[in-house]
């Protein structure tokens, strides 16, 4: 479908390629990067990272669901192992890399092969849960070759549209294509 | 050029040529065909022509998808039935939904779509009745065009994905002909539809036209929209229905960095409910979400209940009980065949039991929110997840008194309804605020509500809790001869304008099974009164009372040592049809018969007497589709292990038996996990259940890795499939339970019920 992305005519702040040396600091702030640029967060240090990326980055793709760390729906990936983004605090990021769903597909566009999996096994319905399933599964993907259902159901997201079977199909799909890729 | 051709007195299509080449297709509906518009001063507009395809130069076809989709599938299924109709190239079609079409004739609005309503079962059925009239006609313009350009009649021509096809071989494709065909002379009457032998999309499966949006991200929920740079507002409810503030700090919020103001927030007066919103707040509107939370959190706002204290569901029980047992009270009889009461004084036998269901709540993934931009003399936009888009538009209207055409109401993808998104209070309180007063700084600001879990769960449209006993009188030779149903509840249809003696109708179906196959049958409902505020669920009228009767029908089995599949098999009897004063009637007891066999089947029913694990089964009629489950159960120390779930399902003609699939499977889910472990509960006044933690939707244990689904085959007409899998999901787990552990749970939630009976 031809979505738009959120319209945000107010200026997002200044990203630059992480491969860049930091710019010298004008002003106090938290430094990180995410999905590959660099930005320095100045506002309230106690502010959860989900609302940093959806409020200031506009980056929208990690979603609200509750406020207990109990749905998943925020779930990003920081420093390599995933994190619910509502229960990370702005200022445990100093220095950290964060990667949301927006930044897991290359830089030419080519699906990550967890996503490529969501799609062919088609295991979205009205789809909120899902970016954060995503990352959860890249997450235990990283960590598990070969990941049993006990494992999936370890991650414990949410779906409230109760896509379960699907997404745990999804996940093995990810893992045999990970494996022929040699990812893995 | 352009054309026009009438389906009905009501509604008509018409199609213009669209700018660049494109050949544009919309249907119109009612008053304004009376008097032709002029459809050369139509353009190109989407609005305008209310489109539902535009066939483009380049060979995309777009189709604007009327109804909304939150999960239910909606925008796939209806873009592939305008698309088959019309022979597209699938991976050419690009789906759009349309927001609420609206424009005005005669100083009143006028509705351009017909059907723009979703997750009650009607979005397929009503695609079925007119949109595929929009594609039959794109096909024979598009063939009519290259006729002439071939020279050969049109109806040596078919169209094949996207092209059409002579007889020799020769083929022009669509792409090629949109601008000829926009010039061609309407038929006299609408051509005819497609033969089902040359289907080459409906019934085959598709996966959602959206994944690649979803999965990427980018795709924009209504709360990832930031059309204008928004104020977010984040408001404090009155968690006590009728109460009032008691005190808050308002300076306290207003001193953090970032908030631009704390406002008061009245709900209208008067309003029916849905309609407005529900409860006194203090409104914190402030740059980000975050900041808006904390100075919420500053306010510590208290509040007192009313002068109603909302009593607790176990007080509406004993209510119910009492009612039961009260001579003198007086129910609404919704059916009542032959004699019950006489039939159970001669009975050989009578058997009675009561069930009693709690208030459930819909739990959205996406919270309730809303984007509203107003220019209060020139426009408003509202961005909005809906099931009803026109119930949001009269919010809009009465709120605004705004003029038709200057509300646009959009609808994107939204995340989860189940029944929530019928409701516009939270369309009620963006509006409200973006009308309030507030200072200049952010006077022309758009304005987003956001709800957090905790509003979502303490502010819902609840079902109702329900209180059924259930009466049977079975003669000597184990028929069941009567068939008494009383049920009690709190109607969800109370201040809807809906007439006393109708408020049953949100909560029971008179002509629900086994009406028609006992003699003897009368169906009670007692109203129950509460101050929260009530909503459908997932076809509730259908749900709570079918947990009673299949249960119900389950327990005589046993009484009479029966088999709960036989017996069943036997009460539908030969393969014939019951009159059905509903939706999608006449009942067909043969193919209600059939999906109970299928799933039966399927679980190895043949085991149902010497398996040690419990093996359940139970079924229902649901607006025209037929559904069974079966399932298979293993007591555990602690409760039970949900090792299979079979459902099997009849809804007529499938259009997309992937979608249907992840429809059947997710509405088991749902159903089963609230059966499991889901309660609202009032205390003191007020909903207890603040979170996920006491609102746990579980999301594997004690579940299946699977929902096994079987889709029957059928050509009949299509049914809708959102609400299809709720109904006979929990009284089939019931079923098993008891076959499980001797325990018979006559209380929902089950596995608090099953602990305290153990
Ligand atoms: S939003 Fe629910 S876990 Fe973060
Ligand atoms: S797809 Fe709707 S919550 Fe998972």
């Amino acid at each position: 479908m031809a979505q738009q992305g959120p319209t945000s005519p107010v200026p997002v702040p200044t990203a630059q390629d992480a491969h860049q040396p930091a710019p010298k600091p004008v002003r106090e702030g938290i430094d990180l990067i995410v999905n590959d640029k660099r930005y320095r967060h100045t506002g309230d240090k106690a502010m959860p990272l989900l609302w940093y990326l959806r409020d200031v980055l506009r980056l929208t793709g990690a979603k609200y669901g509750c406020d207990q760390g109990d749905c998943g729906f925020c779930t990003v990936i920081v420093d390599g192992k995933a994190v619910a983004s509502c229960q990370t605090k702005m200022e445990k990021l100093s220095g950290k890399r964060v990667t949301t769903v927006e930044g897991l597909a290359d830089k030419d566009g080519k699906l990550h092969p967890v996503q490529q999996a969501w799609i062919d096994e088609d295991a979205i319905m009205c789809g909120f849960c899902q970016p954060g399933q995503i990352m959860a599964a890249v997450d235990l993907l990283s960590r598990q070759k070969n990941p049993s259902d006990a494992d999936i159901d370890k991650i414990g997201n949410l779906c409230r549209c109760g896509s379960y079977g699907r997404i745990r199909k999804a996940i093995k799909r990810a893992a045999d294509t990970l494996k022929k890729d040699g990812k893995a | 050029m352009s054309g026009e051709i009438r389906l009905s007195r009501r509604r008509f299509l018409k199609y213009a040529a669209g700018a660049a080449g494109a050949l544009v297709i919309g249907i119109g509906s009612v008053d304004a065909a009376e008097r032709p518009v002029p459809l050369a001063l139509l353009g190109d507009t989407w609005k305008q022509v209310g489109p539902y395809l535009r066939v483009a130069a380049d060979g995309r076809v777009f189709i604007g998808v009327r109804d909304p989709d939150n999960g239910e599938g909606t925008a796939t299924s209806l873009a592939r039935i305008i698309a088959e109709e019309m022979d597209a190239d699938w991976s050419r079609v690009v789906v759009e939904p349309l927001g609420l079409g609206v424009t005005v004739d005669n100083d009143k609005a006028k509705f351009l779509y017909g059907h723009q309503r979703s997750g009650d079962a009607t979005s397929i059925p009503a695609a079925w009745a007119d949109l595929r009239q929009a594609g039959a006609l794109a096909r024979w313009l598009l063939l009519q065009a290259a006729a002439r350009r071939l020279g050969v009649p049109a109806d040596q021509l078919r169209g094949e994905a996207g092209m059409a096809i002579a007889a020799d071989g020769r083929r022009i494709s669509y792409a090629d002909l949109a601008s000829t065909a926009a010039e061609i002379e309407a038929p006299a009457t609408p051509p005819p539809l497609k033969a089902a032998e040359r289907y080459q999309l409906i019934g085959q499966p598709a996966g959602d036209v959206d994944a690649h949006a979803v999965v990427t991200g980018s795709l924009a929920y209504a709360c990832d929209d930031n059309i204008g740079d928004p104020v977010i507002a984040v408001l404090a409810r009155c968690p006590y229905p009728g109460g009032t503030l008691d005190q808050a700090d308002r300076d306290a919020a207003s001193r953090l960095p970032g908030v631009h103001a704390v406002i008061d927030l009245t709900p209208e007066q008067g309003q029916p409910a849905g309609l407005a919103a529900q409860a006194p707040a203090i409104v914190v509107l402030a740059s980000d979400t975050w900041t808006a939370l904390s100075a919420r959190a500053a306010l510590k706002a208290t509040w007192k209940p009313g002068p109603n204290v909302e009593p607790s569901a176990g007080t509406l029980e004993q209510q119910a009980l009492n009612l039961f047992g009260d001579e003198q009270a007086t129910p609404i009889t919704v059916r009542n065949d032959g004699d019950v009461l006489a039939t159970r004084k001669k009975a050989a036998r009578a058997l009675e039991a009561t069930y009693v269901q709690p208030w459930v709540a819909h739990a959205t993934a996406e919270t309730p929110n809303c984007i509203v931009r107003l220019d209060p003399d020139t426009s408003i936009t509202v961005i909005a997840a809906t099931q009803a888009p026109l119930q949001v538009y009269s919010v809009v209207q009465r709120m605004t008194g705004l003029k038709p055409d200057q509300i646009d109401i959009r609808v994107p993808r939204g995340g989860g309804g189940f029944g929530r998104r019928l409701e516009a209070d939270y369309v009620a309180e963006a509006v409200a605020i973006a009308l309030a007063k507030k200072p200049d700084t952010i006077r022309n600001r758009p304005i987003k509500v956001m709800w957090t879990r905790e509003d979502d769960l303490a502010h819902d449209y609840y079902r109702p809790m329900a209180v059924h006993r259930l009466n049977a009188s079975l003669d000597k030779k184990k028929n069941i001869i009567g068939w008494h149903q009383r049920m009690a509840s709190p109607s969800a249809l109370v201040n809807r304008n809906v007439p006393d003696n109708r408020l049953w109708q949100s909560e029971l179906v008179p002509d629900a099974l086994p009406a028609g196959l006992v003699p003897n049958f009368r169906s009670d409902w007692y109203p129950l009164s509460s101050q929260l505020q009530r909503g459908e669920w997932r076809g509730s009228p259908h749900v709570t009372p079918t947990f009673a009767s299949e249960s119900f029908i389950d327990e005589l089995a046993h009484s009479l040592k029966a088999n709960p599949l036989d017996f069943r098999l036997a009460l539908l009897g030969d393969a014939r049809q019951l009159a059905y004063n509903g939706r999608g009637g006449p009942i067909d007891t043969g193919r209600l018969a059939n999906v109970l066999k299928l799933a039966a089947d399927k679980l190895d029913w043949s085991r149902w007497l010497r398996s040690e694990n419990g093996l359940g089964i139970a079924c229902a009629y649901v607006f025209g589709a037929y559904v069974a489950h079966a399932i298979e159960v293993a007591p555990t120390q602690d409760g039970v292990d949900i090792l299979r779930v079979v459902v099997a399902a009849d809804v007529g003609r499938v259009i997309n038996p992937k979608g249907l699939e992840a429809q059947l499977q997710g509405a088991t889910m749902d159903a089963l996990s609230t059966a499991l472990s889901l309660a609202i509960t009032v205390k003191d006044g007020k909903v207890q259940q603040t979170g996920l933690r006491d609102y746990a939707l579980s999301p594997t244990q004690p579940m299946p890795n699977e929902v096994e689904t079987i889709i029957v085959p059928s050509t009949a007409e299509p049914a809708g499939a959102s609400v299809v899998g709720v109904p006979s999901a929990a009284p089939a787990l019931a079923n098993a339970v008891f076959r499980a552990t001797a325990v018979r749970v006559r209380r929902l939630p089950l596995l608090r019920e099953l602990a305290r009976l153990r």
